[in-house]
């Protein structure tokens, strides 16, 4: 199952995920390539899906995750709890 | 964490751990932020700090009872207004600063979270200093204040978080610990995620934050010296140590805590504290304050006394003064524990001593320095400024104020040009690393990106280069008054003197000195040196091969310049720009020096080297720099006609050596190829006529440019493995300059021409060429060839021909020299020639092992080199890449 991720409602997109993820199996991918910047609470909602991914034993991918973000990620040491794609 | 300290609750982790990932994810956020983003959040910070300044400084002396209310609240407009007004156009994101002209960037990259103690004597001015320069560079910081101070500063953190997120900062970006322990804080100053501590405080904070294992910036007490010399403006002096000693009550640790004054004026300037408000305790009352400030077991201030006021201090000690008094002046008679006022006192308690001499007065200010103070300020009033640096050097003190108050002068800004700050670095003295004020860039990690920049280079030839038959006819255009020739005996004996002589201008006054055909010697020099001296010579002529014109070299330098040490000239370099041992500039004498040589081989007419030796001493001595290099050459084939097909051989495989070893030099250029590549052709076409037909004028012209040309190559693109090899191989084996490079020759092309073991490091080189070269040569030469393989083969094979055409033997070993011998040797030429400077410009790094490969391949014989090379496998049509 694949998302594509509003970048300009980050955060909002991301918990409406989180609502949806008890009714999904297997793994989902995150479509990142209109993200451009990520705020504090975008990052505390990939913290929390990360948290319900590892509960649940499935794997969320985030997709075309630019450089920025991706540097951010690594700050946050968010990026190794999800699966990278190009 | 450490092991004397007591678990903590897993409550208590889950709390920690809550706050650095707050701020670990802000720092992240923060990372994204441009420097327009970040100086949109500072400036709001900053009124917001100024408005709140008094408010702040009303919190602090309320729950601290420390202090002086109106000084606090300058205090926090220090921190805010003036550190704003240094940092406001510092760049602290992305580019930093640019050197074009040296090819460098500075970028800043943010540190992340960052763990901030601070302490109770400037608890709200040290928060809001800390959260601007947190801002500024983008780092998220939590904050760990004194616990008796934990609420004006957890207030100021709000106020400045509110602030920052109002204006974008991101959520999380200063927190600050509730009711921490010392449990905290170790947990807190060990965790992975905290980037840096930055301990303002007690030492015992201090120690900590150094001891976590993390980069700290620890900043701890102080003991401020002052020496009042008698020179000072002392009215100015003293208002300024009652200013820094009484602001806030003396609680910043830059202020001024031992006065030591001279004798002379001792009296004056107590008076004129006395006049301003001051209290001059007598020895009962300075003995009572001591007991009472200072705690007797450690030796420290007592803490009840810390930013009190004059008269409570005075009145726990039970001195009576009046209510308004300022300051209490103790009189002390020396430094150290028997004199307990002369450590750091941060209350309004200043020890005084009265000093015979400078001496004395800096000998005191020392003590005092080292008993407390080292690495953090000191203070000097004086107008004699030879004083003022006597107490800069002995003094260890990251802060030397001059003429002006201790502690507001530490903090930067207001008196002098330091940098405002709240911290005060205090060097390896004070147990820190930095004796910097701290300012921002200690909050980021400077990131310097060094773009590769082409070293200069040069070209540098003898002014005047003559040549071609009669060129020393040109002599007559060089007036002299006293000529010295050098020259040997054997041409003397031929008349290549008189030839000389007859261009020479009759009104010159000429003398001959003759020196052995030899590489000269020390005393050869000296007494070259003793006769330009007593003919007062304005001209030398060197008339001979290399030893001749390499003896007039170093007499010329040691007439000009008699104080030159040719041992300390001689010195190991690697770059010659570079060089440690300078060539003298000042000259006692002036002469002009002409070289006329009488071989084609050496070059040594328009090179700046000379060798010589010290027999007695059993070195050699080897200079090289082009102050060296003759003023004028004159290469006229008449002085060559004569010379004997040895010696033609020797000189002009060695001309051919420079050419080749100048060609893939490392320093290589476009300046020096064309002569490089011009003395090959020649030295290739000429010298087997040269050799077997010595009346051939043209062939020995040509020779003879030859090796002039092939001079001017390696006299700017220098040598190279070749020339280490030969020179360490012919002292020990007294085998000719030219035969022993002969010997090695069509080794080190193949040697050359393959993949290096080690590159050489070479900013003007873009890639591996030497292969390349030798195949263009092999062009130049017509040899064929359709890949470089085939061409670099063929300028082997065509060494090798040449070498057999010339008679030169084919291995080490037909020199008569038996395997055992040369093996026993190979430990010392394999040292001595791994020592030669020649090398460090050939093409590719010889290892040591393949020093021993190289000699073993020329011990063998040429017939090795016949053998396959394994070239990099490139494409034939690449460009040369020089």
């Amino acid at each position: 199952m694949c998302f594509a991720i509003d970048g300009e409602h980050l955060s909002e997109a991301l918990q409406a995920i989180g609502t949806k993820l008890d009714s999904l199996d297997g793994e989902v991918t995150l479509d990142f390539s209109s993200v451009t910047r990520i705020d504090s609470s975008a990052l505390r909602a990939l913290e929390g899906l990360a948290r319900t991914a590892d509960a649940k034993n499935f794997k969320i991918a985030l997709r075309g995750v630019n450089l920025d973000i991706y540097r951010v990620l690594k700050l946050a040491t968010l990026a190794r709890r999800f699966s990278l794609v190009n | 964490m450490p092991e004397n300290l007591a678990p903590l609750s897993e409550e208590r982790i889950a709390y920690l751990e809550g706050l650095v990932s707050q701020a670990r994810t802000a720092a992240a956020v923060f990372s994204q932020y441009t420097q327009e983003d970040v100086d949109r959040i500072v400036k709001p910070m900053v009124l917001a700090g100024l408005e709140k300044a008094q408010y702040l400084a009303r919190l602090a002396v309320e729950e601290t009872r420390i202090g002086v209310l109106e000084d606090k609240a300058l205090k926090n407009m220090v921190a805010t207004e003036f550190v704003y007004n240094y940092i406001k156009d510092k760049r602290t994101v992305g580019v930093m600063a640019e050197y074009p002209e040296r090819g460098l960037i500075e970028l800043a990259e943010p540190i992340g979270v960052i763990f901030s103690l601070t302490p109770i004597t400037n608890p709200t001015s040290t928060v809001l200093f800390k959260c601007i320069m947190a801002i500024k560079t983008r780092n998220a910081v939590i904050f760990s204040p004194h616990p008796s101070s934990w609420r004006c500063c957890s207030e100021a953190v709000k106020i400045m978080y509110e602030a920052a997120v109002k204006h974008g900062a991101p959520e999380g970006v200063f927190t600050c610990l509730e009711s921490h322990t010392l449990e905290d804080n170790a947990y807190l100053m060990h965790h992975k995620d905290v980037g840096l501590i930055d301990a303002t405080g007690g030492p015992g904070a201090v120690k900590a934050a150094y001891s976590s294992g993390k980069p700290a910036l620890g900043v701890g007490p102080g003991n401020t010296p002052v020496y009042l010399e008698k020179t000072a403006d002392l009215d100015m002096a003293v208002v300024d140590i009652i200013t820094s000693k009484t602001f806030d009550n003396g609680t910043i640790c830059a202020s001024e805590q031992t006065v030591v004054i001279d004798d002379e004026i001792y009296d004056r300037v107590l008076k004129k504290f006395a006049d301003l408000g001051a209290y001059i305790c007598n020895a009962k009352e300075t003995e009572a304050l001591g007991r009472t400030v200072i705690d007797p077991t450690t030796g420290f201030m007592q803490p009840m006394a810390i930013g009190q006021k004059a008269a409570d201090i005075a009145r726990f000690a039970g001195i009576s003064v009046k209510p308004n008094t300022k300051l209490l002046i103790a009189p002390i008679k020396g430094v150290g524990r028997a004199h307990p006022l002369s450590v750091e006192k941060l209350f309004p308690v200043l020890a005084v001593y009265r000093a015979k001499s400078a001496e004395e007065a800096l000998k005191v200010c020392v003590d005092v320095n080292r008993a407390g103070g080292l690495g953090h300020t000191a203070v000097v009033f004086s107008k004699n400024d030879e004083i003022i640096r006597k107490f800069g050097e002995v003094i260890n003190a990251g802060r030397i104020i001059v003429n002006s108050p201790g502690s507001i002068g530490a903090l930067g800004g207001v008196y002098n040009d330091l940098v405002p700050t709240f911290s005060f670095g205090c060097g390896t003295g004070g147990g820190n690393s930095t004796t910097d004020n701290i300012n921002i860039y200690h909050y980021l990690n400077v990131k310097r990106m060094a773009r590769r920049t082409p070293a200069p280079m040069w070209f540098r030839v003898p002014n005047q280069v003559y040549f071609n038959r009669n060129a020393v006819e040109n002599l007559r255009n060089f007036p002299s008054r006293s000529t010295l020739i050098v020259t040997n005996a054997a041409l003397e004996q031929i008349g290549l003197v008189d030839i000389v002589r007859r261009s020479i201008p009759p009104q010159t006054q000429v003398r001959v000195t003759i020196i052995p055909d030899a590489e000269p010697d020390v005393k050869i020099i000296a007494q070259g040196v003793e006769a330009l001296n007593s003919y007062k010579a304005d001209q030398i002529i060197a008339l001979g091969g290399g030893s001749v014109i390499d003896a007039a070299k170093i007499m010329k330098l040691k007439y000009e310049s008699p104080d030159a040490d040719l041992e300390e000239l001689a010195a190991p370099f690697l770059d010659i720009r570079k060089r440690v041992a300078q060539f003298p500039t000042e000259k006692i004498n002036r002469s002009r020096l002409i070289a006329i040589s009488t071989t084609s081989g050496t070059g040594s007419e328009v090179t700046p080297f000379a060798v010589m030796t010290d027999k007695e001493r059993g070195i050699k001595i080897t200079l090289a720099d082009y102050s060296l290099t003759p003023d004028v050459a004159i290469v006229d084939p008449q002085f060559v006609m004569s010379m004997p097909k040895g010696l033609t051989v020797d000189t002009g495989v060695d001309c051919l050596t420079h050419g080749l070893e100048a060609a893939v030099s490392i320093y290589a250029s476009a300046f020096t190829d064309p002569s490089a590549l011009q003395a090959i052709q020649l030295a290739f076409k000429y010298l087997p006529t040269a050799v077997e037909n010595p009346g051939d004028e043209e062939a020995r012209t040509m020779m003879h440019n030859a090796a002039c040309i092939a001079g001017i190559a390696f006299a700017n693109a220098s040598v190279g493995v070749n020339h280490a090899l030969a020179h360490a191989f012919g002292a020990r084996f007294h085998v000719a300059h030219g035969r022993a490079n002969a010997l090695m020759l069509p080794h080190v092309i193949a040697y050359n021409a393959s993949v290096p073991t080690k590159f050489m490091p070479s900013p003007n080189t873009r890639a591996y060429v030497a292969h390349k070269k030798y195949a263009m040569i092999a062009d130049l030469l017509g040899l064929g060839g359709n890949t470089v393989e085939e061409k670099v083969n063929k300028l082997v094979r065509a060494t090798e021909q040449l070498l057999d055409r010339l008679g030169v033997p084919r291995s080490i070993a037909d020199l008569g020299i038996s395997e055992e011998e040369f093996e026993r040797a190979m430990p010392d030429l394999t040292k001595i020639a791994f020592d030669d400077p020649s090398w460090r410009t050939n093409p590719r790094m010889p290892l040591i092992s393949e020093l021993v490969e190289l000699y073993w391949s020329a011990y063998r014989g040429r017939r090795a080199a016949e053998e396959e090379t394994t070239i990099p496998k490139q494409s034939v049509e690449e460009e040369l890449c020089v």
